[in-house]
């Protein structure tokens, strides 16, 4: 049992072991350590002007991901080595990163300026070469209300350029020795059996303790809880986080099946689901942002239970099985199942998540459709996932639909399935019966995000577009975005 | 002259430059070295810009400056800073973290954090406030309410009706009521939430239409205008008439707004704040403290972020702070949290603009009557100027013969709306881009055939306001360059044979122009200080009246100051702005900041270049007009000195070093009874082409292409003005597209935070994003034949609501359909099929 929380800052290792549970991690770079080159924009894990990066040795690579500090536990960096924007530049020479945005007049106000260095900065530690897609989605979680972004994405391009010269792999290859050497597996409890922040190492300890504690908060990524202490102001005492558990971050495939371990994260699941279809990979590039996908899990979408959390619909409509266990007791159930009310799961005190297991889709079609204001870095007003199983006659045999947003839980419109099932996918007239019938599956909220009148209407378009596209097999003349397009061109 | 350039060499502050390294100074700074045996003032070693190259040639880039838009002054002269696309002075700062803004200064020992109790309600009797709670909360060491300001609790700029903490009645839902101050800004917020309220809860006025049924206003209806409008009307071939619902805005300045106030001897109170007007937070914080302003200093280095957010609203978070740090004698911070800030914070005016036009066969209008139903919120702030200016603005680049433009002010139960980028002119130019679609949908032409039928041109060159329009071959000029080069004609063709054939995906396309009015429209604003110190070593310290808020203000005076005294621009060391130095200032504001800054500057440095030259011209008896001043050394004759010890010797000769300058623009006045004047020094032009593509099952859309061609004279620094037209074009895209504010029945702002409040991000600008520079010096004399460019550009994004409208038309088919902005994915598909 280790009682310190234990990281990498500026080549030493900090330990903490008097720390309130809740404390951020951009309140201790800021009132603790004084580092006041991270900012708070918004507190909320939204405007990633406290972006700074983790580096962790995964498989023995160092990786470094971007992460918002406003809403990180502090004692969610346990392990890693955290960089902030005062780091970068070494020996009175700036980063490549931050010599371009300086040449290219990419700060205006300059508040963004540190999180957006941070996000490029890990964007430029990968070492690849994005497009300019992949630069714009490295900085979907930055936001910049001075420069029109125009000068920001010219300095990325011009820094990615310069990888080849670039001064600071050396101090890389330190940080991995000084992180392999911080390793361990042990038990992380800070506190006393009031309050405490915990971070079991094993699945077994977990749900030893969280049995014996099951008025604790469960923290995976916290991209929610985190405002919870922020805006909240909730207290909190009681803290186990997930991100120690050997094994819960598993990603397994057998017989035609995936299972992503609870503590997955949205940017590893992104790889593993958007290999099975080009709409899922396109929903997982717009779910949050990088900074989020980089912190928030799998386990934590589903077991937080958010009427708009994206990817429950999709799961569902794959055909999914959530894994729970309790002590030592295990169980299974279909996704769609686990969700009896608004914020209300089939959960009991002291069970938790493990995994959830998916159909592969084989010869399924699938769409799935995310309608926000605001295409990048938004919650979705209407979200909607079809998966079609067509007989060789071109007829449904099987249709699987789900939404969010459109009910106080993310919700199987079974209706319309059943109004599909068994006609021609090139029906319009089924079609539009189906779309009819989710009038007695959904009666959708008015918010400010959408009006009642507009989910419906969507809802219903959005299902009479999945059938077009799979009917015709024209993806091309339905989309703003060409994403399958470029998929099939590629293929 | 700028060694350092090609080396891309960068120093940390505090390092000193080596023996090897080049001087930024030149060879009189060496020899300035050798004899004072030091090394080189920390000004100098420390200057920003010092080993950055300049910005890539433009090959391959579309936003090039045209070549004549640098280099060259009015007269022919060369000139080595100005017109020259420096970077931004603190843009190594802004890297590097090492910027510090208010929430970064290093707090006094002692320094205690306040937070706000706000109101649960939007309209209602406040009878009192239970505080035990708070009191008691762990931290807490003062709470601060009505009773506790010994001046006057009212933060409004002039009409007295804004109270620091409510008392006897609460305006808005978020007023706030009082404010904890605790050890710890976690303690403050915890503590704040622990009030119970006694408030007797009204029904809010909410909407535009609560206001309108209540006859409720803030200030009196306003109107102007000519001919006999109705006869026009009456007269003209077609008459159309229509609503138009424009939504406000957020500003979302990163930055939240922020004041540290620290206590000083005998009642003195240093506030630092994040403010565009620190001569207002100066005079508002003596006000309500009790005392004269003279024991008051207002600092800000640079916001990060303003837009109109911190141009009035800044204020009362600075007064809490300082009479928190007044009744507990420390220094007192408060710092709003996102969530609070953007519900207690005024944002743009959301309008209703009812019009009618009359027009002939060409479009060509007759009469135009439109009245402007402004929600202002709880009390004036700065609505009379806001609503004036979207009345000025009513015509954008059009001529209206017949004109009736009106306006009311309408109080609701809501945040007092306030300045923002524009400053209500967007509003009264997006009805004018309105009508001249519905115009040309009505006729069945093209909207660019019949905008250009409209501009103002010689001989129809009046504005409602009986300003003269002296300039109308600019605008032609430049829309038919733009035109010309984004291929305008052709596009329109192809967009109408893809819309043809895509019956899920429709294309608009829209240019529209600009035309904006320079100058504060409150006469005496148009004043401005600054204040040039140079030193015995030759570095100079340069202070004036306008605020940093990333607009690139401090390096355009810089550049200004370093091209009068022929200095490298790291001799000119940018300082804080500070009531203490240069006093009564004007805000930042209506674009008016190195128009009014710049100018003062220049006869600051103006002075005490004079005093070089006659200094020189006595003791070397050579005449004035042989004297250059460039590359750090004066050259007079065949002989030369450096800056520096010229300096030396005017020091040691008892020379005044130090001046003043102060500025007024020229020109302008007006009569707001009549109705008539010449409020503006002069117009910016500039125009932008957008095109979209819509979703017609969803009404989700993108923005594929845009090419702006923008007027800003001749410009000081190419680089920050070719940033500001795109930061204001992005942020003008955001508020008619994705930035949609909701207030619900009881007047709560549902969208107070980012996750629900959207503003653009990378993704949502186009890959195709063309911007030139109009090469075209300002006709007035103003710095260096320079225009404005803070705000206009964010008019240029018209151009993409019109553009979306144009899709919308392609998917109907049947004419113009009614298009509210901010034109969400909603807005869109509500106007594709009628109603939802």
């Amino acid at each position: 049992m280790r009682r310190t929380i234990r990281f990498l800052r500026r080549n030493e290792t900090v330990e903490v072991g008097n720390v309130e549970p809740r404390t951020t991690l951009l309140d201790w770079l800021r009132l603790t350590e004084r580092s006041t080159g991270t900012k708070e924009g918004c507190g909320e894990g939204d405007c990633g002007a406290c972006t700074v990066v983790l580096r962790r040795l995964v498989d023995g690579r160092l990786v470094s991901e971007p992460v918002n500090a406003c809403i990180l536990l502090l004692g969610q960096v346990d392990g890693a080595e955290v960089l902030t924007v005062e780091d970068l530049a070494a020996d009175g020479r700036l980063h490549p990163v931050q010599q371009a945005m300086v040449e290219r007049h990419g700060s205006q106000c300059g508040f963004c300026t540190p999180g957006i260095v941070m996000s490029l900065l890990a964007l430029y530690e990968t070492g690849e070469a994005p497009d300019r897609q992949g630069v714009t989605d490295a900085l979907a979680g930055n936001l910049c209300r001075c420069t029109g972004y125009r000068p920001i994405v010219a300095a990325a391009f011009d820094a990615l350029g310069r990888i080849e010269a670039d001064p600071f792999a050396q101090r890389r290859l330190d940080v991995a020795g000084a992180l392999a050497a911080l390793r361990d597996e042990a038990d992380v409890f800070v506190g006393d059996e009031r309050s405490f922040f915990a971070a079991p190492a094993s699945t077994d300890a977990l749900a030893r303790l969280y049995l014996g504690h099951p008025d604790a908060t469960l923290v995976a990524g916290a991209t929610d809880v985190g405002l919870w202490v922020t805006k909240a102001l909730a207290d909190l005492p009681k803290i186990i986080w997930l991100g120690r558990v050997a094994g819960l971050d598993a990603v397994a495939e057998e017989h035609g099946t995936l299972t992503l371990g609870a503590t997955v994260t949205l940017a590893r699941a992104r790889e593993a689901l958007g290999a099975l279809d080009p709409d899922l990979d396109e929903l997982m590039r717009r779910f949050g942002s990088q900074q989020v996908r980089a912190s928030g899990t799998v386990g934590g979408n589903i077991a937080n239970g958010s009427p708009i959390g994206d990817l429950a619909p999709a799961l569902i409509a794959l055909g999914a099985t959530l894994h729970l266990r309790r002590g030592d007791g295990r169980r299974s159930l279909p996704l769609e199942d686990f969700f009896l009310d608004y914020r209300k799961q089939d959960r009991q005190p002291g069970e938790f998540v493990t995994g959830v297991t998916v159909r592969k889709p084989a010869g399924r079609h699938v769409r799935v459709f995310k309608v926000t204001k605001r295409f990048d870095e938004d919650i979705s007003a209407v979200m909607g996932a079809f998966c079609f199983d067509l007989a060789d006659n071109g007829t449904v045999r099987e249709a699987r639909i789900a939404y969010g947003g459109m009910a106080g839980i993310p919700k199987r419109a079974r209706a319309a399935e059943v109004a599909l099932t068994g006609a021609a996918i090139d029906d319009h007239a089924a079609a539009e019966r189906a779309a009819a019938a989710l009038d007695a599956d959904f009666a959708p909220l008015t918010d400010h995000r959408a009006s009642a009148a507009y989910r419906r209407r969507v809802a219903g378009n959005l299902l009479m577009k999945a059938l077009m596209e799979i009917a015709t097999g024209d993806d091309a003349a339905t989309r703003l975005i060409a994403h399958r397009e470029v998929r099939h061109a590629a293929e | 002259m700028r060694q350092n350039e090609e080396s891309g060499d960068f120093r940390v502050p505090g390092s000193r430059l080596g023996a090897s390294d080049p001087s930024p100074s030149g060879e009189g700074g060496s020899r300035r070295r050798r004899e004072t045996g030091g090394a080189l003032p920390a000004a100098v070693a420390q200057a920003p810009s010092v080993g950055l190259r300049p910005p890539p040639p433009a090959a391959g880039e579309d936003h090039a400056a045209p070549s004549g838009t640098s280099g060259v002054s009015g007269d022919g002269s060369p000139l080595r800073h100005v017109h020259r696309p420096l970077p931004h002075d603190s843009g190594i700062r802004h890297v590097s973290g090492a910027a510090l803004y208010i929430d970064d200064i290093r707090e006094p020992d002692g320094t205690l954090h306040v937070a706000l109790g706000l109101s649960p309600v939007a309209r209602g009797r406040l009878s009192g406030v239970d505080l035990a709670a708070v009191h008691a909360a762990p931290g807490v060491v003062a709470v601060l309410t009505a009773a506790d300001v010994p001046g006057r609790n009212d933060i409004s700029p002039a009409n007295a009706d804004e109270p620091v903490f409510a008392k006897d009645e609460v305006l808005f839902h978020g007023q706030p009521v009082f404010a904890v101050v605790a050890t710890t800004r976690d303690a403050a917020r915890r503590a704040a939430r622990l009030a119970a309220f006694d408030i007797a809860e009204e029904a809010p006025s909410v909407t535009v239409e609560d206001a309108l049924a209540r006859r409720e206003t803030v200030l009196p209806d306003y109107a102007f205008g000519r001919g006999d409008v109705e006869a026009a009307l009456a007269d003209a071939p077609h008459r159309l008439e229509g609503v138009l619902r424009i939504g406000g805005q957020e500003h979302f300045y990163l930055e939240g707004q922020a004041a540290l106030a620290v206590p000083g001897e005998d009642g003195d109170m240093l506030v630092h704040s994040s403010t565009q007007h620190p001569s207002e937070v100066q005079h508002i914080v003596a006000r309500a403290l009790g005392i004269p302003d003279a024991f008051v200093t207002c600092e800000v280095r640079r916001m990060g972020g303003g837009f109109g957010g911190k141009e009035t609203q800044a204020t009362q978070w600075a007064v809490i702070a300082a009479l928190a740090a007044r009744a507990t004698g420390q220094p007192c911070k408060l710092r709003l949290d996102r969530d609070d800030d953007m519900a207690v914070t005024g944002k743009r005016h959301d309008m209703r603009a009812d019009w009618r036009v009359g027009f002939d066969d060409k479009g060509r209008i007759a009469a135009y009557d439109v009245t402007f139903n402004a929600r202002c919120g709880c009390s004036a702030d700065l609505s009379q100027g806001v609503v004036d200016r979207t009345m000025f603005h009513a015509d954008n680049a059009y001529f209206l013969p017949a004109v009736h433009i009106a306006s009311r002010r309408l109080k609701t139960n809501t945040v007092s709306n306030t300045a923002f980028r524009g400053f209500g002119g967007p509003q009264g130019m997006l009805a004018a881009e309105r009508v001249m679609d519905e115009i040309a949908a009505r006729l069945g032409r093209d909207p660019l055939d019949v905008r250009k039928a409209n501009f103002y041109a010689p001989g129809r060159d009046e504005t409602p306001y009986g300003q003269s329009v002296e300039d109308t071959d600019v605008l032609a000029a430049l829309v038919e360059q733009l035109e010309a080069e984004c291929d305008y004609r052709a596009r329109r063709a192809a967009i109408t044979a893809f819309n043809a054939r895509s019956p899920v995906l429709k294309k608009g396309l829209a240019l529209t122009p600009v035309k904006f009015g320079i100058s504060f429209t409150l006469t005496h604003l148009n004043q401005a200080g600054a204040l040039v110190h140079v030193y015995q070593d030759g570095s100079i310290h340069l202070n004036h009246g306008g605020t940093e808020m990333g607009q690139g203000l401090f390096i355009k005076v810089a550049q200004v100051v370093a091209e009068e005294f022929g200095v490298g621009i790291e001799r000119v060391r940018i300082t804080a702005t500070t009531t203490a130095k240069v006093p009564n200032t004007s805000p930042t504001a209506a674009s008016s900041g190195s128009d009014l800054n710049g100018m003062a500057a220049r006869i600051a440095a103006g002075t005490i270049r004079q005093r070089l030259v006659d200094f020189l011209c006595e003791i070397f008896d050579v005449a004035e007009g042989e004297i250059e001043f460039r590359d750090d050394r004066v050259f007079f004759g065949n002989e030369s000195l450096a800056f520096a010890e010229l300096v030396k010797k005017a020091y040691q000769a008892r020379i005044q070093l130090s001046a003043t300058g102060f500025y007024r623009t020229p020109k302008i006045h007006w009569d707001r009874a009549a109705g008539r004047g010449q409020p503006f020094f002069y117009f910016a032009y500039g125009a932008a082409c957008a095109e979209v593509t819509i979703d017609t099952m969803t009404g989700e859309y993108r923005l594929d292409r845009v090419d702006i061609l923008h007027d800003v004279g001749r410009s000081l620094n190419p680089a920050i003005d070719i940033g500001q037209i795109e930061g204001g074009f992005v942020q003008g895209m955001g508020w008619l597209t994705t930035e949609e504010l909701v207030f619900d029945g009881k007047g709560r702002l549902a969208t107070h935070a980012p996750s629900t409040y959207k503003i653009p991000v990378a993704s949502d600008v186009p890959a195709d994003f063309r911007v030139t520079l109009f090469p075209s010096a300002n006709r007035q004399p103003t710095i260096y034949r320079s225009k404005a460019v803070g705000e206009p550009p964010l008019m240029l994004a018209n151009s993409v609501f019109c553009a979306i409208s144009d899709a919308v038309r392609a998917a109907r088919g049947d004419g113009l359909a009614p298009l509210d902005a901010p034109a969400t994915p909603e807005a869109v598909l509500r106007a594709i099929v009628g109603a939802l």
